[in-house]
């Protein structure tokens, strides 16, 4: 019996120690992100809480509180990441459906058009929107010339174009997940509604609707994460008028070299962003957020 | 035309007709969402100061202007050698990491596998500041290394993600089966697994070039010196005029994303048994 029992001892340790060996393969890809990553962020979160006298202090956090243009590029911040998001689900959802419609062949085909975007540097693409919304730009003057309007209308360098910007940018990341959570919904469960008698309406909002929003909620949080800390495409099409926590951020530490109110920033902005996807994570599941659609 | 409008769309007995709505609007954002990275193409090929769509007279000279500055050369040359060693970095480590948190099911994969995504939640802003502080500490800023080394934490996620749902629908008994044949589990994994995902492994080996390529916040801090990369230097450019060599620019970034798609449908597509 003692020996049975200690082969299987012997067994298990086996199998554990085998398992903490494969736990261990993924130890260069964990170092290097507590390298590069978690150790930078933590000192920045203890830089926050240091003064401009090197003790410790809260001054970093009063500064936002007290100052009306930190509170102003909160309200920014959540305002284009709101109407971004808000903007991305009244457009991509339909897109999203129409594409789930399709047979299969041609759905592929047109996911083209959102893949390519998809893929395309997000560089290129806000210099894209900036050389067709600026005044002698192309939307200008060939609304001009077909007499839509007289005078060049200012479309960038402020909110209408950051916001035109980050909804191109960010509806790939809503409609591919929703169109994963769409192309899952069998038709029989819509074959099963009209049976029992429902509209094509009411099918469609008491049955399908209710299937894809977990692709929804997940494309729409994925988008809103993004936002909240984006940079480039504001930078580029808000001109100076649209000024997001990130951007403050960075000019924070280019132009003033106060790493203490930047840090701080940084912190205010990582902890909102937890706090919505902890938020979020008791509704969805959050390799179900990373993974996208698939 | 007028009977398929009336036909019905879906099995709940929607006409087409009804929908037209709903076609034409996905049809203009459709057309929306790749026009505007397409017409940057054409423009670049403008004789003019300013971008015309259509051009009015043709010519090379932004590219010229592009291809004869030294300093755009040198941004390139870092921007491409960045993205490929990126690319020959994340692979394996995400893949390693991928299988080890796959197979090892111990108590807190859970945890280091949210570690592992984490670069993809963090704002790209604070992983940027950070990286440039241990930087000037390690003295490996404005290098090649350094850049090589973030931009590895910043496709990790995709390319854990990736492989991770790659392995989800594989059936880990086939090497557990090589393994009692005798084979150590390298092998095994060699011989059996990693042909089975090879497909989700160029897949993430494209998305970290790219992820790499088209980096832009982190590379404006750590990138610059003598090794500033292509995105870095197009910002700052923005920033200060429209100057048409941008489109140039612009024109061979998508070029290299759209080589990229092609070879990932190439390569990347796993042919579904029994399926198209």
């Amino acid at each position: 019996m003692v020996a049975i029992h200690a082969n299987e001892d012997g067994l298990r340790r086996d199998e554990r120690l085998e398992r903490l060996k494969l736990f261990g393969l993924s130890s260069p890809a964990t170092l290097l992100i507590l390298v590069i990553l978690v150790i930078p962020v933590g000192w920045l979160f203890y830089v926050s809480f240091v003064g401009a006298d090197g003790s410790f202090s809260l001054e970093n956090y009063e500064r936002m509180v007290s100052r009306k243009s930190y509170s102003r590029i909160f309200i920014t911040t959540f305002q284009v990441s709101f109407l971004t998001t808000g903007l991305c689900i009244l457009i991509g959802y339909p897109l999203a459906y129409f594409l789930s419609q399709l047979p299969p062949r041609l759905a592929s085909l047109c996911m083209i058009t959102v893949l390519l975007p998809f893929w395309t540097s997000l560089l290129v693409r806000t210099y894209a929107w900036l050389v067709l919304l600026q005044k002698q730009g192309l939307i200008n003057s060939w609304a001009m010339s077909l007499g839509l309007w007289d005078e060049p209308i200012k479309m960038v360098h402020n909110m209408t174009g950051t916001l035109i910007g980050m909804v191109h940018i960010m509806l790939p990341f809503l409609i591919l997940p929703t169109y994963g959570a769409m192309r899952a919904i069998s038709q029989d469960y819509m074959k099963a509604a009209s049976n029992l008698g429902a509209r094509p309406r009411t099918a469609f909002w008491t049955v399908f609707f209710p299937l894809s929003t977990p692709g929804l909620f997940a494309g729409a949080l994925m988008v809103f994460i993004l936002c909240l800390g984006f940079f480039v495409t504001p930078a580029v099409l808000g001109g100076g008028k649209v000024i997001m926590v990130s951007m403050k951020i960075v000019s924070n530490i280019e132009l003033f070299v106060n790493w203490g109110a930047a840090s701080a920033l940084g912190v205010v902005l990582l902890v909102l962003t937890m706090i919505i996807l902890w938020v979020a994570s008791r509704f969805l599941k959050l390799d179900q957020i990373a993974g996208g659609g698939h | 035309m007028l009977r398929w409008l009336k036909s019905p769309a879906t099995e709940t007995q929607i006409t087409h007709g009804q929908r037209l709505w709903l076609y034409i609007f996905a049809v203009i954002i459709m057309v929306l969402l790749v026009t505007p990275t397409l017409i940057v193409i054409p423009m670049s090929f403008s004789d003019s100061q300013y971008l015309e769509f259509p051009p009015e007279t043709w010519s090379l000279r932004w590219y010229r202007n592009y291809f004869g500055s030294p300093e755009w050369m040198q941004a390139t040359r870092t921007s491409f050698l960045t993205a490929f060693l990126t690319m020959l970095v994340a692979t394996p480590v995400g893949t390693l990491a991928a299988y080890g948190l796959h197979a090892s099911r111990v108590r807190f994969v859970q945890a280091a596998f949210v570690l592992m995504i984490t670069p993809m939640m963090v704002p790209l802003v604070l992983v940027a500041i950070g990286a440039f502080y241990v930087y000037v500490k390690l003295q490996i800023l404005y290098t090649i290394t350094g850049l090589v080394l973030a931009h590895t934490v910043l496709a990790l996620p995709l390319v854990t993600i990736v492989i991770g749902s790659a392995l989800k629908g594989y059936d880990m008994n086939q090497e557990v089966a090589a393994r009692s044949l005798g084979a150590p589990r390298w092998k095994a994994f060699l011989t059996v697994t990693l042909p089975q995902i090879k497909f989700a492994v160029v897949t993430a080996a494209l998305l970290s070039f790219l992820t790499s390529f088209d980096e832009v916040v982190v590379a404006m801090f750590i990138s610059g010196g003598d090794n500033p990369t292509l995105t870095r230097n197009m910002f700052n450019a923005l920033r200060d005029q429209i100057d048409p060599t941008i489109a140039a620019i612009s024109t061979i970034m998508i070029l290299v994303t759209t080589l990229m798609m092609v070879l990932a449908q190439i390569f990347g597509q796993q042919r579904q048994p029994g399926g198209e």
